[in-house]
């Protein structure tokens, strides 16, 4: 174990360099976003997910968020267990039918104010499941979102993009 | 109902028209088969005569309507059915609701635990929270789309899937993919496989308060999927397998990212394996808990990962070669012990093997085109593909226009579910999650 700290010690780090204030992708989230987070919660969000019935694929590209490259927590985003603790719903999928009450719990359960952020093609409208008797079809058929982040799955930086523009300078966006 | 014969290597479907709605249950004899026909019966309404537990199961009695793949028996639906868990009787016992919102980044589903003290005297699944009505979606469908919707049966084996689909497509309309598609393929599986071994190792590591281990893994594993993007234009090389091929060629300079890729991994891993065999306080955590036995594992004819940890050690690549993997050499390992720790050892040495396959078929791939088109025409076919969990099944019948009539893809993860309460009996409660993620069942390809 001590080679293997020591080696990380005499490495350079891998994380990305953070997106630049003025990155084009943040800046269309945040033109979507009526309100932004900063100007109520300071530097720091606690973000909770919830699955409503994706393929796993969002879960996975959300998980790399936390590797050394794109280290979420070097923004104050972290993810938190409870939806007690969080500001920020994130969530997948196309809300089957079976998770659309737990969905609304987990809401429910989060203190305002609060946010909504869905990620994926599923979360915006259903993506290919729309339409059977098993899904509802997107996240806001169920509860209020804030933002939609696309993709099939949504890459880490282009979820990290949209969290960021939750959390961008209140003066590029006053309220 | 699909049958196979281990000793001879030999897989057959056999169907019967179940004219009156009913068929003799086969869980009765085979409890594999329980889940499957509580499912046959929440979908098609198919009456399964002696089966043992009659409780819907994908069917939380949400959908609006009842039996929805059968528009004989079809019906509006009753609002939420309460669930009766099984009963767990004794002194001191208390029940622990878990879930389907869990506390990490991971898919939705309820555990019942009955415990006494600390310690797990049963554990009850209840799945079917990420029903997405697929098999229902896929019926009419042109073979293009319906390859789209079984690459998002389950997220992290979209390659698996996608290719068992086109193999069953394949056997179903006499189509023959190009040489070079067939190398490809196994190229994009083999990445698919390691992607997830890495992933995995690091988090059940992670689950043992091990975080080092993690951050390490997920650098690899961020690489391989990094590789994946420049070469397939998709770090989870979603929709890149189709029937008649693959949709993007693999040029020279991909060639010498993934060789590179290669030499990185086959760099680091092997201090990792190093770290992960000398940490005692990791170890103490992982050798013994979740043990599965022999016995299960082969009854249930268990594959993967759990099922070589506990002696069973069919590999469809083996067992069942198709090509490229006959013309390939590696081992399949396999285990007794049937523990964490064993579960993790093999996916150690599934990522030595498949670092020595991708270099194996860069090297070996024939030039060629990658794609032909598939003809329209009725037909019914079979395939089984080993992904990462295991072995995935595909069955697929088509129309005379060449469009899809029914399908089915079976995920390993339905024949693993089961005996991750098997395994968990005895264990303390703190224990599930390191349990729970080294079986790593699909939550999305079980509830289909």
């Amino acid at each position: 174990m001590r080679t293997t700290l020591l080696n990380s010690l005499l490495k350079r780090p891998l994380t990305e360099p953070a997106p630049p204030a003025d990155d084009p992708e943040i800046a269309g989230f945040a033109a979507k976003l009526e309100r932004t987070a900063r100007s109520t919660l300071g530097r720091s969000l606690s973000i909770r997910l919830v699955d409503a019935g994706s393929c796993n694929g969002c879960e996975l590209e959300i998980q790399a968020l936390g590797n050394p490259y794109y280290d979420l927590e070097r923004f104050g985003l972290r993810f938190v267990a409870s939806p007690r603790h969080a500001d920020v719903l994130l969530v997948t999928g196309p809300v089957t039918k079976n998770m659309s009450e737990a969905l609304l719990r987990t809401y429910q359960a989060i203190p305002a104010p609060k946010w909504v952020v869905a990620a994926g093609g599923c979360a915006l409208d259903g993506g290919l499941f729309a339409g059977g008797y098993a899904c509802v079809g997107g996240v806001s058929a169920v509860i209020p979102v804030d933002l939609h982040i696309p993709g099939c799955p949504p890459s880490p930086l282009g979820i990290l993009k949209g969290l960021l523009a939750l959390l961008r300078s209140a003066n590029l966006n006053p309220e | 109902m699909a049958l196979l014969d281990e000793a001879e290597k030999w897989i057959a479907v056999v169907t019967n028209e179940c004219p009156n709605g009913r068929y003799p249950s086969v869980a009765r004899f085979h409890p594999p088969a329980l889940r499957f026909e509580r499912a046959a019966r929440d979908l098609f309404g198919l009456a399964s005569v002696g089966l043992p537990d009659v409780r819907p199961w994908l069917d939380h009695g949400r959908w609006g309507v009842v039996h929805p793949l059968n528009p004989a028996a079809a019906s509006e639906g009753p609002v939420a059915r309460s669930y009766a868990f099984l009963p767990a009787e004794g002194e001191g016992l208390h029940q622990i609701p878990v879930g389907p919102v869990h506390a990490g980044i991971i898919e939705p589903g309820h555990f019942r635990f009955a415990a006494a003290g600390e310690t797990i005297v049963r554990l009850e699944e209840r799945l079917g929270y990420t029903h997405k009505g697929v098999e229902g979606l896929m019926i009419g469908k042109p073979l293009a789309e319906a390859a789209k919707l079984a690459g998002r049966i389950s997220g992290d084996s979209t390659v698996a899937y996608a290719y068992a689909f086109a193999r069953a497509v394949e056997a179903a309309t006499g189509c023959e993919p190009p040489p070079r598609a067939v190398w490809l393929r196994a190229l994009m599986a083999e990445l698919e496989r390691l992607a997830n071994h890495l992933g995995d190792i690091g988090a059940i590591c992670n689950d043992a308060s091990f975080a080092l281990m993690q951050a390490h893994c997920a650098v690899l594993r961020e690489r391989v999927l990094r590789a994946a993007d420049h070469c397939f234009s998709h770090r989870l090389m979603m929709d890149r397998v189709v029937p008649g091929g693959v949709m993007v060629d693999l040029s020279p300079e991909g060639a010498s990212e993934i060789r590179a890729l290669v030499d990185f991994v086959c760099e680091a891993f092997p201090r990792l394996v190093t770290l992960y065999d000398s940490t005692a306080s990791l170890q103490d955590r992982t050798v013994g808990a979740g043990c599965l036995n022999r016995e299960l594992a082969r009854q249930y004819a268990c594959g993967g990962y759990v099922g070589r940890a506990s002696g069973r050690g069919f590999d469809v690549r083996k067992d069942l070669a198709y090509p490229p993997y006959e013309a390939l050499t590696f081992v399949s390992p396999t285990l007794d012990e049937g523990d964490v720790n064993a579960r993790v050892w093999i996916r150690i040495r599934e990522v030595e093997q498949s670092l020595s396959l991708i270099g194996a078929i860069v090297d070996r791939a024939p030039a060629g085109p990658v794609r032909v088109e598939p003809a329209a025409v009725a037909g019914e076919g079979v395939a089984l593909v080993e992904g990462f969990r295991g072995d995935v099944l595909a069955w697929v019948r088509l129309d005379e226009a060449g469009r899809i009539s029914r399908c089915h893809i079976r995920d390993p993860s339905w024949l693993q579910w089961p005996l991750l309460e098997a395994a968990i009996g005895g264990n303390i409660v703190a224990d599930f999650p390191l349990c729970n993620k080294s079986f790593n069942c699909s939550y999305s390809g079980h509830d289909l």
